[in-house]
């Protein structure tokens, strides 16, 4: 570690791992609910289970880019964090805000938390992904606020770089479309039109940059390529990132009540939305075979290869399979979003965050550059399982999605099977998907104990 | 990467790419606001010079908050978003006989231990008002226009 304050973000990666489990225990509830439809019911419904698993996921990985921040920001300024202790305050605030918003899902009925945390006053709650109470909203922007505020003190007392200045970008483009949260128009489609704004504008847009720039970091840091071959790299990358995606955003306005010509636009640039993820994976296996030194970290370099290839599989193809508009008038809202939803997130930001731990949290915890091979093995038998279980979820979901547009999407209404039907017909993808989802778990555990092994060992060095 | 292209032109095509489409985007954005009242009935839940609704104006806007308030969208599809556990609410006052009543029966109806073995809906325990409102919230959602979505009733 460079820098002392650094530390800070030993913390954050912590409560991300933490969560990560919490998101996967809830995921296997609901995919044993599609099966077993009583299972847990009344006392965890489905909805309730879903929004701890969605809500989780995106507090894990705000976490994880904060922590991540907080290593990269002094050591690419090259001076200590402006404030150690605004860091540390801010984690327990977020714990604990987090902490409760999820205990309070679980322990009142959604209804009644609406009425506690008085959504009468500005009704923010009650939609997909931006469930959390108002009060909790308001806590989220002023974390972030004062992490966006902490973080730009130190880049402004030390070194500019490109990584610093498209992280900044990235985590400040978060919290500016975060702010849309708190407009939600009476009518539905208004609502729905700028719910877009935070939930694509994020996750196709904004969250690449923080993606690209903590990529950049790693591969700098363990192939030792020229700093300006990468950033030339990142600038290309994050260019099409947005030049395609901002437009891109018009592929969730083909039914919703919003103009037909959205059908054109989001087609057009959605379908060049693989284009960055492709350049990714091109340009992080290019980085790695002209590196210029061996890094002891082999977990971290195959975390950092396995994150674009996965990015493009699950953002970049999956997204393709059904972004084009004839295509997405038959698939929209059925299995197929949900395959890609759980590729694309794995890919993109869950294994990018994994990625910096890796790299980082050897370092965090004393050693030089890496963990003892035993540990670095153990870890890199985590990637496989949860990688390729992620696989194995997405592709049964996928044939899920496939049966449930042929069964209940394409036939003529007399015909077509309805809903409930269809979930019965399609139960086979279900069970496969929660088997799958239970080899992810597996792999999760395996995670964790690499964090435990090997720690006496000597450190891994390069043969 | 080619020496002619150098760190300066990528950046500059980010900066000027990313700042040309977010214009465009936001004209589409500002043209989309111009047609929507039209597309999805606007004028029946509009506030009129005085700042009022209709009383039915402001049933859909109360059967909204109902909506929200009991996370109907962690289970359901409406307009094809949402949970993908429940079927698809947006068309529902059609596939239900363009019946209000039919709506109002099914919520009414939920078991409140739920139904063995299989997936159901919670008994929300809804007030008649709110019933009533939910109900015709579903009706105006049913009647936006979604360019043909879905390809048939099932939704």
């Amino acid at each position: 570690m460079q820098y002392k304050s650094q530390s800070v973000s030993k913390l954050y990666f912590i409560a991300a791992i933490g969560l990560f489990v919490g998101q996967i225990l809830f995921g296997l509830i609901l995919g044993l609910q599609y099966v077993w439809g009583d299972f847990l019911f009344p006392e965890i419904p489905f909805n309730v289970a879903r929004m701890v698993h969605t809500n989780l996921l995106i507090v894990w990985l705000l976490f994880g880019f904060m922590g991540s921040a907080y290593y990269i920001i002094p050591e690419e300024s090259e001076t200590e964090l402006f404030s150690p202790l605004l860091a540390h305050l801010m984690f327990w605030i977020f714990l604990v805000a987090g902490a409760a918003t999820v205990a309070a899902y679980l322990l009142v009925p959604y209804a009644t938390l609406a009425d506690i945390t008085m959504n009468d006053l500005l009704p923010t709650m009650g939609r997909e992904f931006l469930e959390q109470p108002t009060i909790t909203k308001i806590g989220i922007v002023i974390v972030v606020l004062t992490f966006l505020f902490n973080i730009g003190m130190t880049v402004l007392k030390g070194k500019k770089t490109v990584v610093n200045l498209v992280l900044i970008m990235g985590l400040l483009g978060l919290a500016v479309f975060f702010l849309f949260s708190f407009y939600n128009p009476a009518n539905l489609v208004m609502d729905k039109f700028w719910w877009w704004w935070v939930v694509h504008l994020w996750v196709e847009g904004v969250w690449e940059l923080i993606l690209g720039a903590i990529l950049a970091f790693i591969l700098i840091k363990i192939t030792g390529v020229d700093r300006e071959v990468i950033e030339k790299w990142l600038y290309i990358i994050i260019a099409m990132t947005l030049i395609t995606g901002i437009i891109g955003t018009g592929h969730h306005y083909y039914w919703i009540g919003t103009p037909e010509y959205w059908q054109w636009w989001g087609s057009i640039f959605s379908a060049m939305e693989p284009i960055p993820f492709f350049l990714m994976v091109v340009y992080a296996f290019n980085m790695v075979n002209n590196r210029r030194k061996d890094h002891p970290n082999k977990a971290a370099t195959l975390w950092a290869l396995g994150t674009p290839v996965m990015a493009f599989l699950g953002a970049g193809v999956w997204g393709f399979m059904h972004t084009l508009a004839p295509v997405n008038f038959y698939t929209h809202g059925n299995q197929i979003t949900a395959a890609h939803g759980h590729m694309a997130f794995y890919g993109a930001y869950v294994m990018i965050v994994l990625a910096m731990i890796s790299y980082a949290m050897p370092i965090l915890r004393g050693r030089v550059a890496a963990n003892s091979k035993k540990s670095q093995n153990l870890e890199m038998w985590s990637f496989w399982l949860m990688t390729v279980s992620m696989v194995f979820i997405t592709l049964f979901l996928t044939g899920a999605g496939i049966l449930q547009t042929w069964l209940q999407r394409m036939p003529e209404a007399a015909q077509a099977l309805d809903f409930m039907t269809t979930q019965d017909q399609i139960a086979i993808f279900f069970w496969m998907r929660e088997v799958a989802g239970t080899t992810f778990f597996i792999g999760l555990i395996v995670y964790l104990i690499s964090f435990f092994v090997g720690s006496s060992d000597e450190e891994a060095t390069v043969k | 990467m080619n020496e002619m292209f150098t760190k300066a032109m990528a950046r500059n095509i980010f900066y000027g790419g990313t700042l040309f489409f977010f214009l465009l985007f936001l004209g589409l954005t500002f043209d989309t606001m111009t047609v929507v009242p039209t597309r999805s009935n606007d004028n029946v839940i509009a506030k009129d010079a005085n700042g009022k609704r209709t009383e039915l104006g402001a049933q859909i806007v109360q059967g909204k908050k109902v909506w929200e308030d009991n996370n109907c969208v962690g289970c359901h599809t409406i307009l094809g978003e949402g949970a993908y556990f429940a079927p698809e609410l947006g068309n529902v006052y059609v596939r239900f006989g363009n019946s209000t009543d039919a709506i109002k029966a099914f919520i009414m109806s939920r078991p409140k231990n739920g139904i063995p073995g299989r997936r159901s809906m919670p008994q929300f325990n809804l007030s008649d008002a709110d019933l009533e409102a939910v109900a015709q919230f579903l009706k105006w959602t049913s009647e936006i226009d979604t360019a043909g979505w879905p390809p048939n009733i099932k939704g």
